[in-house]
């Protein structure tokens, strides 16, 4: 049961960052396909950093070098989407499914180099930071806490008052809403959703490490982040683009993800003899029953996926 | 005056010839890019890598074994093409099919457990293939025309369901010590493909059957389709505009749900036409959706969203991926070609706003020389 929670809370706490992310990109009017591949590439960033860091370094200083590597490099990277799509007015769904499949290649391309030039023989994409992962973890008892959980409660409550309280947040919305409108009384369009597409490039970053530090102590970068960023999505809208109920769907979601690995604990779930393929395609199976039910009466921002053209009425 | 205007400026303007240009560009700037990261792997054989990615099966020096690699490549671009028509059909009616890759998978499911399990001839699995990843595609379909699902989240989540049901579905038809499903050669030859002579044209290549052919008439059929007839007019009214074409009275449900069918049968046909070649056998450990359904992706779009145009830049994504397997392994690895293929669709992203400017550019060109030519005129 422990184990449960402890998985559940820590598969939350990807989806909410990752959720969060795409929800700042969308209020800003940028569908943001491309979680997948700013998780992975993000996780990657953190991962180098794990795997380079000097042993001796304090745990905290370990905890926030690697934070920033995965905030940063996420960010570089949605830049691609940011520029493709603000700046050049590109399909956002053709350039975040690009950002997709760029993602893993470039992550395994870069690590299969490092392992390579490492020793010749070493053909795999593993990067391994089993010492460094240490730092983010404190047992309580036998429950294995984890800091990322804290994270990403702090950032939930963080992006509730700056969507809401705050005039950036607000600007924020206004741009995704009617960017014409926002314009005319002054907002920049253009950098409200450059910011839009950074934020979320921070929070997916962040969440791909926090996908990576799951559990194992060495990711095999083949795998990418086996449709989290696509869930994360799912999250979001299951949310109804808003922070709270983002974070609620995010607990619901991380339970189902949870049960895949821990169903073997429970008499109750093994005494059902399901094939524990059925519990690996559980949470997809439940977020398109829940799209159903959500997606009829959806709040999405309304001028999402339309580049903003300022010639246009 | 513009009958005045030179020759070239006319060719310029032609769109399908911006769309070639465009996509040449892509293809270049693509190559480039992967040259790059080549170089900054290892820059003492970055050069012979990005030849050997270009060679592809010329890479052997006998023409036989060149042939017979060709040949290979021809099989799988053939799958890839009807995959990227899959992408390429629902793009034209508005719907971005991401799904293609799970459409695929269940396809591969479908015509191998037909095959396999009950032993039935290539084309009734041929036909079995085709229908479940229509009725996979036609979910995405029906979920988007009556409860507003997003069918990009929706195909997403199907490409995981169908990859682990068939993963479930073909460990019934496995090798006893392998995780491989039974060869069909061994298994069951009726499921075999025929290859009505072609594998004598590709020394002896058994592997290239009837496919190949299919596939290409496959994508004149689909431009038919879209082009000349009715339905294919309704469809893309439905694209452009749903609410528009429901008040000419067309059944825009049902529009939406048949167009992601067909899509989805023409990546199941895609599957049957390359594992009933017994070329491949499934993996039924498999933890990611094959590249296939993604390649194709960049496949449709690199071909300017024409049918035709899928043909050829299928056929050159495909070599690309394969030469990728001739990198020198000791210093690079063959997913250089998968970030080659990516960074291209992500190039064609800007194709759009490449031929706004082109347009622009020659507008003003056109202005200029107008006004010299009216001075001209006034001397």
């Amino acid at each position: 049961m422990l184990l449960l929670i402890q998985y559940t809370l820590i598969f939350a706490s990807v989806l909410v960052l990752v959720a969060l992310g795409g929800c700042f990109s969308e209020h800003s009017g940028v569908v943001n396909i491309g979680l997948e591949g700013i998780m992975v590439i993000g996780a990657l960033g953190g991962a180098l950093m794990m795997k380079y860091v000097p042993a001796g370094l304090a745990a905290p200083v370990v905890i926030l070098l690697v934070i920033l590597s995965s905030v940063l490099i996420g960010m570089l990277f949605s830049l691609l989407l940011g520029v493709a799509a603000i700046r050049f007015k590109a399909d956002q769904t053709l350039v975040g499914t690009a950002l997709n499949l760029l993602g893993p290649a470039a992550a395994v391309v870069l690590v299969r180099a490092i392992n390579t030039a490492e020793s010749v023989d070493n053909v795999s994409s593993t990067v391994a930071y089993g010492t460094a992962k240490k730092a983010f973890i404190v047992n309580i008892g036998r429950f294995e806490f984890n800091w990322f959980m804290v994270i990403a409660l702090l950032l939930l409550a963080v992006s509730y008052i700056v969507l809401y309280k705050t005039r950036f947040g607000l600007r924020l919305c206004a741009c995704g809403e009617h960017p014409q409108a926002a314009d005319s009384v002054g907002i920049n369009v253009y950098k409200m959703r450059y910011a839009g597409v950074l934020i979320s490039g921070a929070l997916g970053g962040l969440g791909g490490l926090v996908y990576i530090t799951a559990g194992v102590s060495e990711w095999k970068f083949e795998n990418g982040v086996a449709g989290f960023g696509f869930l994360a999505l799912a999250v979001m809208i299951f949310g109804q683009w808003r922070p709270v109920n983002i974070g609620l769907a995010a607990l619901l979601f991380g339970l189902f993800r949870a049960l895949s690995n821990v169903y073997t604990g429970f008499d109750a779930l093994v005494a059902l003899k399901l094939p524990s393929t059925i519990y690996n395609m559980l949470p997809y199976i439940i977020s398109l029953i829940v799209l159903v039910f959500v997606s009829g009466k959806s709040r999405a921002p309304k001028a999402e996926g339309i580049p903003y053209d300022k010639g246009q009425r | 005056m513009h009958k005045n205007s030179g020759k070239k400026e006319n060719i310029l303007r032609n769109s399908a010839f911006q769309t070639i240009i465009a996509s040449l560009l892509c293809i270049v700037l693509g190559l480039f890019v992967g040259y790059i990261v080549l170089l900054i792997i290892n820059p003492a054989g970055a050069g012979e890598a990005i030849v050997a990615i270009m060679k592809n099966f010329l890479y052997y020096p006998s023409a036989a074994a060149a042939t017979k690699y060709l040949g290979t490549t021809l099989v799988k671009a053939s799958a890839l093409l009807m995959c990227s028509l899959s992408v390429l059909f629902a793009y034209k009616v508005g719907l971005f099919n991401i799904g293609a890759a799970g459409q695929y998978v269940v396809g591969v499911g479908a015509c191998l457990y037909f095959a396999l399990r009950f032993n039935m001839p290539w084309y009734v699995c041929l036909i079995a293939a085709i229908v479940t990843a229509a009725l996979v595609g036609g979910i995405s379909g029906a979920l988007k025309a009556y409860f507003n699902v997003n069918e990009v989240i929706s195909c997403i989540m199907l490409n995981w369901i169908g990859l682990y049901s068939v993963n479930m579905l073909l460990s019934q038809v496995k090798e006893q010590s392998t995780p491989y499903t039974k060869a069909l050669a061994s298994a069951n030859k009726s499921a075999l493909l025929p290859n009505l002579g072609l594998d004598q044209i590709f020394s002896k290549n058994e592997f290239v059957p009837l496919g190949l052919p299919l596939a290409v008439v496959m994508a004149l059929a689909v431009w038919v389709l879209l082009e000349k007839t009715k339905f294919g007019y309704e469809l893309k009214a439905t694209g452009m505009n749903k609410q528009a074409a429901k008040y000419c009275g067309m059944r825009e449900k049902r529009n939406i749900i048949l167009t992601m069918m067909i899509a989805g049968g023409l990546a199941g046909f895609g599957a049957g036409i390359f594992y009933l070649t017994g070329i491949e056998q499934w993996m039924v450990q498999q933890t990611a959706v094959p590249a296939m359904g993604f390649n194709g992706i960049a496949a449709a779009f690199l071909g300017g969203l024409n049918p035709i145009g899928t043909v050829f830049s299928s056929y050159f994504i495909q070599h690309i991926t394969s030469g990728g397997t001739y990198v020198d392994k000791t210093m690079y690895c063959t997913q250089i070609s998968d970030l080659i293929s990516a960074f291209i669709i992500y190039l064609c992203g800007f194709v759009l706003f490449f031929r706004l400017w082109l347009n622009r550019f020659l507008d003003k060109r056109d202005e200029k020389s107008g006004r010299n030519g009216q001075k001209g005129g006034k001397a």
